[in-house]
Parts: structure tokens; sequence; C-alpha cells
């Protein structure tokens, strides 16, 4: 099956500012793909062109084997976009943007009545859309981008401005959309929100993509380290652990034991070498990297900087 | 995408009434004023020389009618910036939703309203109308309807280029108000300086003034041929240009 988005050398620039210097990536059907990066990388820019939005000053893409700027209608009319700081009419009460929405798509819409209980809107259906909170009016984003039971679902930073408990419910609802063979091309610079929602993710900085694959693949690839902290009731001799193949480091200060190593193995080997020699735990945690570990390691700085 | 284009000039319509002040200030006032000015102006006796010239019989309609018209214009522009730095125009346009589709049904709801302001100012009005007749006060309705369309191609140049929302309805109005001034509204074009007079030559609203001043007296519409040809060029010449220079973001 050829992919759902193929991007290839898409370059985008403003003025002397290169927003997307030279991105290519394939995006398949059936799957949550992220776009990370910190804020400026050029997702907006690179996702924008692909919904057709922006026209790249150079390279190819083709989204359902259409092209997106000169089959931009076409295009539209099967994807479901959510825009980063859109906003609506302020007047304009929320049945009216879903009713609106879905009378602008020649597929037959998505039952609304179902997405407004989906996203916890439908007490909100005769609310106008200024007196939504900041909330509210991002899961009417996505309801407008649901609405047409697209194939491919754009989704820009879909969770910024959300509680926890909202987020959860978003992410449940986009895997619920991948889960019926729909496409999911997300942008997001929480890197939580990457590793749990993602199949695959495209590291983006400076508007280039350092790296592709899945969250797991990645933090193998980059960051093999992993840390096993272990307390005990009374002073422990650190010796056994050294012995351990793939250790790097064990410290011991006071009764905590901290052992630093490289590979999957490392926590098993851990735990036969307490069980080996008797040592009894009061404590036990490991600590594995993460994609915000990754990030810092490829990029050398903190998404959040 | 008609379907798309009479959805969308609905909702436009209910989102313009819901506004506190927006029914109120663009049907309102140019209401309010036609009757308070043909009340001072009509009012009086042949004896003072304003009146004696006839000029409130003739004029009054027209000067409130160009006032609608410019007020439908401002709204326009303001509108289109406000839509434009909120992300609204984006939003309509990552639909398939066609450019023109979105501005059109701005342009509908702007006639619809300039129509109904028009209808009730006559009806609030009805003695101070020179006429009566309502074939005549369709045409003259019409002319103001392609005035106004006219007029509105002038706002949408100037909501492409407008910075941003804030700055909207004042450039408007400078742009606007003098053009209205120089346009022989209230002093006839003959009595300019001939090289304001040759300014004037390119001054749409002096096309406009002189169509609806023309019907309002009875004219034919055949006898203003030459302004509905310049409404037209000044239409198709700033819809052009707008075309090419419109941000939507």
């Amino acid at each position: 099956m050829p992919p759902v988005i193929q991007v290839s050398s898409v370059r985008k620039t403003y003025g002397r500012t290169v927003a997307v210097a030279e991105a290519s990536f394939e995006v398949n059907q059936g799957e949550i793909f992220g776009l990370i990066g910190p804020n400026g990388a050029g997702k907006t820019t690179t996702m924008e062109c692909i919904e057709g939005l922006r026209k790249p000053d150079s390279g190819s893409i083709a989204v359902l084997g259409l092209d997106p700027y000169r089959q931009v209608y076409k295009l539209q009319d099967r994807i479901g976009v959510q825009l980063q700081q859109a906003q609506l009419q302020k007047r304009i009460k929320v049945w009216e943007a879903i009713d609106l929405w879905a009378s602008l798509y020649s597929k037959k819409p998505a039952d609304a009545e179902r997405l407004l209980l989906q996203l916890g809107l439908t007490d909100k259906r005769n609310t106008w859309f200024m007196n939504l909170s900041g909330g509210q009016k991002q899961r009417l984003f996505i309801a407008l981008a649901l609405i047409n039971d697209p194939e491919v679902v754009f989704l820009d930073e879909l969770t910024t401005g959300l509680d926890p408990q909202a987020r959860r419910a978003i992410w449940d609802l986009v895997r619920d959309i991948r889960d019926r063979g729909k496409t999911v091309f997300l942008t997001t610079h929480l890197m939580e929100e990457a590793e749990r929602l993602c199949d695959r993710v495209a590291i983006m900085e400076h508007g280039r993509i350092i790296d592709i694959d899945t969250p797991v693949a990645l933090i193998a690839r980059h960051c093999p380290e992993r840390t096993v902290v272990l307390s005990t009731s009374g002073p422990t001799d650190p010796t056994p652990f050294r012995a351990i193949p793939n250790v790097e480091s064990v410290e011991s200060m006071r009764n905590t034991i901290t052992i630093r190593g490289q590979g999957d193995d490392l926590v098993t080997a851990v735990i036969t070498c307490l069980s080996e020699n008797r040592i009894r735990v009061t404590d036990f945690r490991a600590i594995l990297p993460n994609l915000e570990d990754v990030f810092i390691k490829l990029t050398g700085r903190s998404i959040r900087e | 995408m008609l379907h798309g284009l009479a959805k969308l000039t609905w909702i436009e319509i209910k989102v313009f009434l819901r506004e506190p002040m927006g029914a109120f200030g663009t049907i309102g006032i140019p209401v309010l004023l036609y009757v308070i000015l043909g009340r001072v102006l009509g009012s009086k006796p042949p004896s003072n020389s304003f009146a004696a010239s006839g000029y409130s019989a003739v004029h009054l309609p027209v000067l409130v009618a160009i006032f609608i018209s410019i007020n439908t214009v401002l709204s326009i522009v303001t509108i289109i910036s406000i839509y434009r730095e909120g992300g609204i125009l984006k939003r309509l346009r990552a639909t398939p939703l066609r450019p023109q589709t979105i501005l059109s049904a701005h342009v509908i709801v702007k006639l619809l309203l300039t129509a109904a302001t028009l209808a009730l100012m006559f009806l609030a009005g009805k003695r101070y109308s020179a006429s009566d007749a309502p074939l005549h006060l369709l045409s003259f309705t019409l002319a103001l309807l392609i005035s106004t369309l006219s007029i509105l191609s002038i706002g949408f140049l100037i909501a492409s280029i407008v910075p941003t929302a804030r700055f909207a309805q004042p450039i408007g109005a400078v742009i606007l108000y003098p053009l209205v001034g120089i346009s022989g509204l209230f002093v006839p074009l003959t009595m300019f300086p001939p090289a304001l007079q040759a300014v004037a030559r390119f001054n749409p609203f002096n096309y406009a003034v002189s169509l609806l001043q023309g019907i309002w007296i009875g004219d034919t519409w055949f006898a203003h041929t030459g302004d509905l040809a310049a409404l037209a060029l000044v239409f198709v010449v700033c819809t052009a240009l707008s075309a090419r220079v419109f941000r939507w973001e």
C-alpha cells in the first residue's frame, strides 16, 4: 500500500527565515504519526504545506495521491484539519458551527451528536463561541476536524490548553480514530503526548527532521542508559553490582545505591544480583530515558527552552 | 458550493444581528439620521434659501443612501480584518470552501443589510420622500446596491492592505470620507476649481452620487450608462487588485 502522505525534500522560507530546510518522510495508513520539536522548529509550516494551505518553495508532497496545493479542494474534502490558534465568529453557536462544517463536505457527515458527546460539548451546543473556555474551543475545533469522517486527520498542538483529564479523553479519541483505520498526523511539543500516543514520531529542529522511528526504537537507539536506584535498611556493600555486565558506575550514599549502565538487560541483571546476594531492599526504582532525553541528546537542549 | 454559500451567509447574518451595537449602528443610525434631517430640513418654509433650492427634497435620500453605503463598506473592512487577525478566515479556508464563496457571503450580507436599511428609511420617513411610487423606490434601491457593490470592492482593497484590525476602521474612514467630500454630494462639482474637478473624475463616489441623484429625480437608467460603466470599472479593477494582494492571515 502506498504511503498516505509522502513528503520529499520540502523547503519553505519566509524572507530570510528558513522555516523548513529539508524535510522528507512518509506517513502510512492507519498510524498516528507525530511531528515533535520545540516551538519554532517548523512543525506547523510543514503541516500547513501538507494540508495545502501553503506552497512549499521546493520539494514535493503527495497526500492520498493528490498534490495538496494544486488539488486543495479535492484534498480538503477528504481530510480533517485542526489549526493552531484558530478562532471562529465570536457569536456563532456550537451547533451552528458543527452544522455549517457538516454541510461543506461531499461525504455524509459523521454523527454530530456522538461527536459532541465524546468531546463533552453536548450541553454547550447553544453556547456562543466567545463564551467557551479555552479547552472547550479546542474540543470544538477537534469536532470540526472530525465532522466529515476524514481519511486523514491533521491535529496541530491538539491538547494545548487542555487539563490533564481532557487531554487523556482526547488521546482516547485519537486512538479511536486510528483504530477505525484512519491516519492521524499530529504535532506536539509535549514529549509525554508523543510517547504515549504516537506510533511513530519524527523529531524536528530548525526546519530539519533529525530522526524518525517508533518512540521505543528512538529511545533504544539514542538513549540506551538505564539507572536503578536501590534503598536498603542498613549499609550494603556495593561491590557485587560492579560485576554486572554493562554497568558503568555504582554510587553508594548512606543507604541508597545508584547503578548506571547500558541496555535493556540491566534491570534484570540487578534483580538477579540482589537475589543471589540476598540483599533486602526497601525501595527499588528503575529510571528509563524518555523522548525528552532523546531530544536533549540529539539537539543538546531541552524542548522547553 | 451554493449550499455552503447559503449556509455561511445565513450564519453571518445571525452572527451580525447578535452583535449588540451592530444592528443599531448599521441600520438604526442611518434611519434616525434620515428622520431627524428630514424633520429639520423638510419642515422649514420655502423662504429659507437652502430648502428653496430644493436641496433637501432632492438630496436628503441620496445623502443618507451614501451614508448607508459607507457604513456598510466600513463594516466589511472591519469584519474582514477581524476575521483575518483572529484566524477565522484561515479556519474557513481549511475546508472545501472556495475563497470567493467565503468573501461572497460577506458581500451578500452587506448588500442585504443595505437594502433593508434603505427600506426602513423609506418606511420611517415616508413624508420626506419626494416620491411614493414603489417602482421608483425599487430603482433607487437598485442604484444604491450597484453603487455599494462597487464601493465594497474598494473596501476589500483596503481590507487587503490594512495591517491590523485596530486600524481598519480609521484607515477606511480616512480614505472614504474625503472621497465623499469631493463627490458632488454637498457641493456641485461645477463649483470646484478645475484642478479638483479633474481629480474628481477619478472618484468612484462621483459616479455613485450622480447615479443616485439622477435615479432619484426620475432619470432613466439609460441616461446614466456612463456612471454605471465607471462603477463597473471600479469594481473590476479593485476586485482584480484585491485578488492579487489579499492576505488570508
